[in-house]
């Protein structure tokens, strides 16, 4: 079945300190793929971490499948996950099976079978389990990130700008990879040319969504914004 | 790669002995090497800690670069040693060292963090009746194996940022940015902690 979750912000601001960085956000996303795009510090990186509650909103609410993310974060980030810019932090064992099958820990597998999942995930990206993670290259450590995520199987992942650090033919292979899965994505970035297949695009600036269409008009207006 | 070694995967008979074993080998040495104050029982200890590397068939690789640290740590300690309290001292001194460090490395060498992990885990277990998470302390001993990697890389790039501008003996220009990459480190490996639900109770 196709990952379908519904997201909902209500009426969402957030301030860092006593300066606004997120104001009077109102949404509804049920596509499968959602992508924001907005200059640095336009506020679309703390909007994307709302969805798995790393960033609780200052005001309003956020809910995922009707779960609210501030008082229900564990279960919302079983449903929802997330994908970093810099693969380097999110590595936590030193090779690429122990690192998947560290995101198994508590779901009631024995280590044999958290091992035996993780091997298989990985085998599905063409990753070698007992390569240490730190010596892959960026593309494969992304992927190794990615794989880390979707061997629990969520139904929405969020990726905050995962492409940053990959040359072209491994952005575009990223992206590939992505618009493939069945999870809902949301997609944060700055790679304009690589959102032509997606559903739909919201556009940040100062805070707010100043746009929000189908990829063509929407990065037409955001290509305006940016002169 | 670091001079400590990280697991190097094999099937001797000290990869497939029980993590919890080696863990107590180690521990037990590391306290005998310091209430032993003879250089030739001293100099017996290094010999089997030898040949646990000869027996996990640990390749050349491995071995090379921690030799290497080892060797530059032991002149610069015997050095001060022998200045403050002789040559016999300095040689009990570094012995100890030695013996320590590579037990300790033959250790990472031939168990998989993961287990370490799951040991670690196993024995804090009655703590849990005081509060104290098991899998949190796991976690953190997994995260400060993994640290030496981790930290060993942002120091060379620092250290060949720091030489790309003619800066290379500058301890400003080691420290400083060291210090900032290795919080904002920490900063991003909390936050990705958090989204992998490892702070959930």
């Amino acid at each position: 079945m196709d990952g379908r979750a519904v997201i909902e912000f209500e009426n969402v601001g957030h301030t860092y300190d006593t300066t606004p960085v997120v104001s009077d956000v109102d949404l509804r996303l049920e596509q499968r793929r959602v992508a924001f795009v907005g200059a640095n510090g336009s506020g679309k990186s703390t909007v994307a971490r709302m969805i798995n509650g790393l960033v609780v909103p200052s005001r309003g609410r956020v809910r995922v499948n009707g779960l609210d993310t501030a008082s229900e974060g564990r279960k919302v980030r079983k449903q929802v996950g997330f994908v970093f810019t810099n693969p380097d932090s999110q590595i936590v064992m030193p090779t690429a099976g122990e690192d998947v099958a560290f995101s198994l820990r508590g779901s009631g597998l024995s280590k044999k079978d958290r091992a035996a999942r993780a091997a298989e995930v990985l085998g599905e990206y063409g990753l070698d389990p007992e390569h240490p993670a730190h010596q892959l290259s960026g593309g494969q450590k992304q992927l190794l990130a990615l794989c880390s995520m979707l061997v629990l199987d969520p139904d929405v992942l969020v990726c905050d700008e995962p492409t940053t650090l990959l040359d072209l033919r491994n952005k575009r292979r990223f992206t590939e990879l992505l618009t493939g899965l069945r999870q809902q994505i949301v997609l944060v970035t700055h790679d304009l040319d690589l959102l032509d297949d997606f559903d739909r695009v919201l556009v940040f600036d100062a805070g707010r969504v100043v746009a929000d269409d189908e990829p063509r008009p929407a990065l037409r207006y955001y290509r305006e914004l940016v002169g | 790669m670091t001079p400590l070694g990280l697991y190097e995967p094999g099937g001797s008979v000290l990869h497939r002995a029980p993590a919890g074993a080696k863990l107590l080998a180690v521990v037990a040495l590391a306290t005998a090497v310091v209430l032993i104050g003879s250089p030739w029982w001293l100099g017996g200890l290094l010999a089997v800690v030898l040949a646990g590397y000869v027996v996990a068939r640990v390749p050349a690789r491995r071995w090379l670069p921690l030799v290497r640290t080892l060797v530059i740590v032991s002149v610069v300690v015997f050095g001060v040693q022998w200045w403050l309290l002789g040559a016999s001292a300095a040689a009990v001194v570094c012995l100890r060292l030695v013996t320590a460090l590579a037990a300790a490395s033959l250790f990472t060498l031939t168990t998989r963090v993961d287990d370490v992990v799951s040991t670690v885990e196993r024995v804090a277990r009655p703590l849990r009746r005081f509060g104290v998470r098991p899998e949190t302390i796991g976690l953190l001993v997994g995260l400060t194996v993994q640290a030496i990697a981790t930290l060993s890389g942002i120091a060379g790039e620092v250290r060949a940022a720091a030489k790309a501008r003619g800066a290379d003996r500058s301890p400003t220009a080691f420290v400083v940015p060291f210090l900032v990459r290795t919080l904002r480190h920490a900063d991003q490996l909390g936050e990705a902690l958090a989204a992998r639900g490892a702070g959930d109770p």
